[in-house]
């Protein structure tokens, strides 16, 4: 096993996820309504005064994100689970972490991206000003990652469950917690005008934790659950 | 201090007492659930046991 | 010297040996428990002073801190030993680490309870998202996040191994988890000092605290033998020994 071939089965992997979800176009869209959906829903629920939208939007939006985010992590593991390449993922001579560092990019790709397109509009309809929606953008560009890296832990533990689902926002969403806060300060914060290095500092410290430990949890999980 | 200054706890004796009575029976739940569980799995394994005598012989 | 340790751990490994020694230490630590708590509540309720400022209403932290330190410490211990289950497959460890869950759960929820309805004279409301309480409430889903998983799971010995990952995924997150709700609240609440804060305690509070603190240690250590005992008869049910020990009661 050379690292030339373990290059080719990450890029392998990764686009014949990508290409599995293209050929499904219209699972894509829903995490995306959702999305759009729920922070539109909070106008209706607490009133339009601008100044209260706006100082609620960014914990709203993230709030929003991380939700579609969990509606949309089951689908991760699940088709492969379900027709039995989630075994040989685990018989393969390759180390199963990377395997799976592809298919959360893939993940991230499909689902994570298009939050960060659509964020913008998102930022408009609640009033924030033009800085604090490039900072959200920043926030959603670091975090999103983050949330399909620990997201990926969850659905690998719960995987095999009948119930998986309810469980997995119980597993997953204490540990967003950080995530959440950070974040949406950070918009909060850059709303206000003032420098936003330390939050993203943070989470970019976030990102690099989960990108390099929440593989190997989430490979050591796999190997539990299919065990 | 008397036992009315005790029980009364500078007014605050909702309070005070509600927090300990609370730990106590929280304290008491958790000894006494294991013992009972305790003895219904000795029981229940008893009771099998018994069954799959009976049912071989 | 050294043999000895060594000997007694390897036996502590076999479950049936672990049930008869656990057995036998029971009733003691219960005693000392027993013991620990007069003397904490006497030396709370009767011989400290009432405070300055919260008058008697802070005795009530002297069953708040302590379960809050325990909710804490028991977490620890639970990704302690499902990291060695995990590592070194001891079944016992998984055994104490599944049987820890739902004791540190109820510590949890009490320092919750506690905390809110200590608040309430000091704050006015019956809960506030101070940094410590909301942390707290975290912990809470997290020991919940265990014990649904294991519940979930067939399998025991499956299910103890995927609660030891979550355990550990956990314990690397608490202290961030503490750290950036403490920098939230610290943003929210303003300059307001948290009447949880204890910056110099008077020996008169310390002691009761201190006491009560064993106590509820020494309580955890007797409780989770006497899960850990039921959680090695449902593993072990079809063994001979078991079924012996059924049938002589």
């Amino acid at each position: 096993m050379t690292s030339d071939s373990l290059l080719r089965a990450f890029t392998l992997l990764l686009k014949r996820d990508l290409t599995l979800a293209m050929r499904h176009r219209a699972e894509m869209i829903n995490p995306l309504l959702f999305f759009v959906l729920v922070t539109s829903l909070f106008p209706l629920g607490i009133g339009a005064d601008p100044k209260l939208l706006q100082a609620v939007g960014p914990g709203v939006i993230w709030v929003a994100a991380l939700l579609a985010a969990l509606l949309s992590l089951e689908g991760i593991f699940r088709s492969d689970f379900e027709d039995g390449t989630l075994e040989q993922f685990l018989l393969s001579s390759h180390p199963v972490s990377v395997l799976v560092l592809a298919k959360i990019l893939a993940h991230w790709l499909i689902t994570g991206l298009p939050l960060l397109v659509i964020s913008p509009l998102l930022g408009v309809l609640l009033g924030l000003p033009g800085d604090a929606i490039i900072i959200l953008l920043v926030t959603l560009a670091l975090g999103t990652p983050v949330l399909s890296l620990i997201g990926a832990v969850g659905v690998a533990l719960t995987v095999g469950l009948r119930k998986g689902g309810m469980i997995l926002s119980l597993l997953v969403l204490p540990l967003y917690v950080p995530l959440l806060i950070f974040a949406a300060s950070a918009v909060d914060t850059a709303a206000a005008g003032l420098p936003v290095t330390a939050h993203l500092s943070l989470i970019s410290a976030l990102l690099v934790l989960s990108l390099s430990l929440s593989p190997l949890a989430t490979a050591a999980a796999l190997r539990i659950s299919l065990s | 201090m008397t036992l009315n200054e005790f029980l009364h706890m500078g007014g605050y004796a909702f309070y005070v007492w509600s927090s300990y009575g609370l730990a106590m029976i929280v304290l008491l739940l958790n000894v006494i659930l294991p013992l009972r569980q305790r003895k219904k799995l000795l029981n229940d394994i008893a009771r099998t046991a018994r069954r799959a005598r009976r049912n071989t012989t | 010297m050294f043999r000895m340790f060594k000997d007694f751990f390897h036996k502590m490994a076999s479950p049936r040996y672990f049930y008869d020694i656990s057995g036998n230490m029971i009733p003691w630590l219960a005693a000392g428990c027993l013991a620990l708590f007069l003397a904490g509540l006497y030396y709370g309720l009767v011989k400290a002073p009432p405070d300055y400022q919260q008058g008697d209403s802070y005795r009530i932290m002297f069953i708040h801190v302590p379960a809050a330190w325990m909710s804490m410490f028991i977490y620890v211990v639970m990704a302690t030993a499902g990291a060695i289950g995990l590592i070194w497959h001891i079944k016992l460890a998984e055994v104490m680490a599944i049987s820890s869950a739902t004791i540190g759960a109820w510590f949890t929820f009490l320092a919750l309870v506690t905390g809110s309805i200590w608040g309430k004279p000091m704050w006015g409301t019956w809960w506030v998202w101070d940094a410590r309480l909301t942390s707290e409430l975290i912990l809470l889903f997290l020991y919940l996040g265990v014990i649904a998983l294991y519940n979930a799971i067939d399998d025991k010995r499956t299910a103890a191994r995927a609660v030891a990952i979550l355990a550990l995924v956990g314990v690397v997150n608490i202290p961030i988890i503490h750290y950036s709700v403490e920098w939230w609240n610290t943003l929210h609440q303003g300059p307001t000092v948290t009447k949880l804060d204890k910056p110099s305690i008077h020996l008169s509070m310390l002691i009761p605290l201190l006491l009560m603190a064993l106590a509820f240690k020494l309580y955890y250590a007797f409780v989770v033998l006497m899960r850990a005992r039921c959680e090695v008869l449902e593993r072990e049910r079809h063994t001979g020994w078991v079924r012996e020990l059924a049938e002589k009661k």
